[in-house]
């Protein structure tokens, strides 16, 4: 019947009535049984778009503001694909290859219905032949095979967003895993009708690693590793393209009571993401950015090439760790970054530590040992190598883990022992620190500030000396050995 | 997995080559420079990088002769004079995208001393083709090329990887200014800066069977896909092959590229 019509139409109206008429039939079809579409029934919404815009293309973390009208329009996206030289972290350079000039690449927000039209540009000065693969595309290759662009080229393809949803966005030219190990990827976002609820903060925070030839921390301009690569064995794993890219001065900011959404994607090309906000529980977790949600999330799961939306209220003031839960990536190899909520505490929802009192530990083994440790006359006093000796020892498996091998702690968490003023300062030469712990007491240390707690540790006075000559002795500090009976004159007071 | 469709597969090259009379490798000057400057390259079996799974797995090479570097700046320009309809404001834009010789500062004048001993770059397809014809030449084909650019740069260390030297190229953005021919390193067949310094144009740079778009894959589609390309390749850690076999991909016949140039062959 309909095919008749149309037919009927041809004959004698001309081309440009037929698709206005069916792109109003088109919408009727859909307004008509919106339900079944969304369970994969009849086709694919291809109604006409009302006008043409550009949008707003914004780099991590930031996210472009919606649109106001609901209505699907024309939306042209220009990306320039440029390979250039950047920091992968203090010291280290990279040779990325972006989308954008940056890694990630743009955030490209649309909506449900609109249609597409990619601009991808390859810079004259290019080496390489690029492409794009956006996850939300329906089509062979993503967009892959009409996008395939040699340096000094431009391509141009249209796509329709039809499913809703958060999708990671890459370059898949061969080699494909190489082309995103460099740095190709970002995320794409298309609102579903009606759009998303309220949000105070939106951020864009997306993971990947890089597979250096140098090992972490090695500096120059590091070429890239196939090796390591195809072993899955990156050098570092980092949130928006750079180690501490997200800390310190650059952390992502929120207010107590702000509803923060998150849209957090993995590039990979090869690790899976068990992405965690340290103190923060996710309310709801759009999981792998689709349209099923979770509620009370703490860590998920992301997939290489995939992305999750999260959303919580941020209930305490304080600096949040946003992390890889897999969490050496965190520690040792970049995969960290900071949310710094400002604003009134609540003692009633979080009271911070209340009392730290002396634990009679029943008795054992280990308790013997300690109150051996204590009633015992004190050892001859080792000699200072033997000191610096044990010391590194201990230190390693006690402090390394915060303060890190090299003693330049993590900035924004844990501050720097290397050349620190506030220790090498100190009357007791820190003595009372391993005694006693930080307990959320703002210090500062070379001028930057630092609020956090280090665990009280159960040392003895020899291990809390050695342990301490190890760390004034090391990274450009010097002092004299800190002695057993330092440590004990200290803790008897 | 939608990028495995955009791998494209590698029909070997197989049209057999025109020949002037078979040489026997045994007579062939081995790696000597004759007064044209080209090498000779021995006749041999290239391994094809790519195939399809019913296609033979080498194709044989004959002997023929090849440009000991690319073609420069300055060579182009003297086949530019001799032929006006070469230059940059005549050419037509169906032979020529509107890069052609965008580094020259005129028609007949290339303005840069620096790059005059560079390799010429930013030349299509039908004008390194036409330059090649003119000189008495051709352009190498896809499996000459290969199997010329495979050969180890002299002295290179025992165990030592090509694919290292390859890869520092890619692992640096391009210089202001193209290093001059020479610059690089010199294989053992006598051929300088087979890798490292530009891409060059091949014959049949088309032949590779791309897997396009959703109309032409047929029942086929799965053999051609990317995986199955992964698989049949001959060393799938090959990865600078794989980006030379994907530049080429991107190529029309008409298309410039600043780091794109080449070098002519010759029968035997």
């Amino acid at each position: 019947m309909k095919i008749a019509y149309l037919n009927l139409l041809l004959s004698r109206a001309s081309v440009i009535r037929i698709v206005l008429l069916l792109a109003v039939s088109a919408c009727i079809t859909f307004a008509g049984c919106h339900s079944n579409e969304k369970a994969g029934g009849p086709a694919a919404d291809t109604a006409a778009v009302s006008g043409e815009y550009s949008p707003a293309l914004t780099f991590a973390p930031n996210v472009p503001p919606a649109r106001s009208s609901a209505a699907p329009k024309k939306v042209i996206v220009d990306i320039d694909v440029i390979e250039k030289v950047m920091k992968l972290a203090d010291g280290v350079d990279y040779t990325f290859w972006t989308f954008g000039g940056k890694v990630p690449g743009p955030f490209i927000r649309v909506q449900e219905g609109d249609e597409v039209e990619l601009h991808l540009n390859n810079n004259a000065n290019n080496k390489m032949p690029h492409n794009i693969d956006l996850h939300a595309v329906n089509g062979p290759g993503g967009g892959a095979e009409a996008t395939m662009t040699v340096p000094g080229h431009s391509s141009v393809f249209r796509f329709r967003a039809l499913n809703p949803g958060l999708f990671v966005y890459h370059c898949a030219t061969a080699p494909v895993g190489m082309h995103i190990a460099n740095g190709m990827y970002g995320l794409i976002l298309v609102t579903p009708r009606g759009g998303l609820s309220y949000a105070d903060r939106e951020f864009y925070i997306m993971q990947g690693e890089f597979y250096t030839k140098g090992k972490n921390g090695e500096p120059g301009l590091q070429p890239f590793d196939m090796d390591k690569a195809i072993k899955e064995q990156p050098e570092y794993v980092v949130f928006n393209g750079s180690v501490n890219s997200t800390t310190g001065a650059n952390a992502l900011q929120a207010k107590v009571g702000d509803r923060v959404r998150i849209y957090a994607g993995n590039a990979g090309p090869n690790l899976v993401s068990s992405f965690h906000v340290i103190g923060q529980v996710f309310d709801k977790v759009y999981m792998e950015g689709g349209s099923q949600v979770n509620q009370n999330v703490a860590t998920m799961l992301i997939p290489a090439g995939g992305a999750e939306i999260v959303e919580f209220t941020c209930k305490e003031p304080g600096t949040y760790n946003i992390v890889d839960h897999s969490i050496f990536r965190a520690f040792n190899q970049g995969a960290l970054a900071q949310l710094v909520v400002t604003g009134p505490a609540d003692k009633k929802l979080y009271s911070g530590k209340l009392a730290d009192e002396f634990y009679n530990a029943p008795a054992g083994d280990d308790a013997g040992k300690k109150d051996k440790a204590a009633i015992d006359p004190p050892a001859p006093e080792p000699s200072f190598a033997d000191r610096f000796k044990d010391g590194h020892t201990l230190f390693e498996s006690n402090c390394s883990g915060c303060h890190q091998a090299t003693g330049l702690g993590l900035p924004g968490s844990f501050p720097p022992l290397a050349k620190s003023d506030f220790l090498m300062s100190r009357q007791d030469k820190g003595v009372g620190i391993l005694l006693h712990g930080i307990n959320n007491e703002p210090i500062t240390v070379n001028g930057k500030h630092f609020q956090g707690v280090m665990p009280q540790l159960s040392l003895t006075d020899d291990q809390i000396a050695s342990i301490l000559t190890y760390v004034r002795n090391s990274w450009g500090n010097k002092s004299d050995a800190v002695k057993a009976s330092d440590v004990k004159k200290l803790r008897g007071q | 997995m939608k990028w495995l469709t955009t791998f494209f597969l590698v029909a070997c090259f197989l049209a057999p080559q025109k020949n002037n009379g078979e040489a026997l490798p045994g007579k062939l000057p081995h790696a000597r420079v004759n007064s044209a400057g080209m090498a000779g390259i021995p006749a041999g079996t290239y391994h094809c990088f790519l195939r399809r799974k019913d296609q033979p797995a080498t194709v044989k090479v004959h002997a023929f002769l090849l440009d000991v570097n690319a073609v420069t700046n300055g060579e182009f320009l003297e086949f530019v004079k001799a032929n006006p309809g070469w230059a940059r404001s005549k050419v037509s834009h169906l032979f020529a995208d509107a890069g052609y010789l965008k580094q020259w500062a005129g028609d007949y004048e290339i303005g840069n001393d620096k790059i005059k001993n560079s390799p010429v770059t930013n030349v299509s397809w039908f004008a390194a083709n036409a330059y090649a014809k003119w000189k008495g030449k051709r352009l190498p084909t896809l499996a000459e090329w290969e199997y010329a650019a495979a050969a180890a740069p002299k002295g290179m260390a025992q165990g030592a990887r090509l694919t290292r030297i390859i890869l520092a190229w890619y692992d640096h953005p391009n210089p202001v200014d193209l290093p001059r021919v020479r610059s690089t390193y010199q294989n053992t067949y006598g051929l300088y800066d087979m890798h490292g310094l530009i891409w060059e144009w091949v014959q049949d740079f088309n032949s590779v069977i791309i897997q396009g778009d959703s109309n032409s894959g047929g029942t086929n589609v799965s053999s051609f896909t990317c995986a199955a390309g992964s698989l049949n390749s001959a060393n799938k850690e090959d990865y600078a092959a794989f980006m030379r076999f994907a530049f080429r991909q991107g190529l029309q016949a008409r298309y410039t590229i600043q780091s794109l140039g080449f070098r002519c062959a010759k029968d035997y």
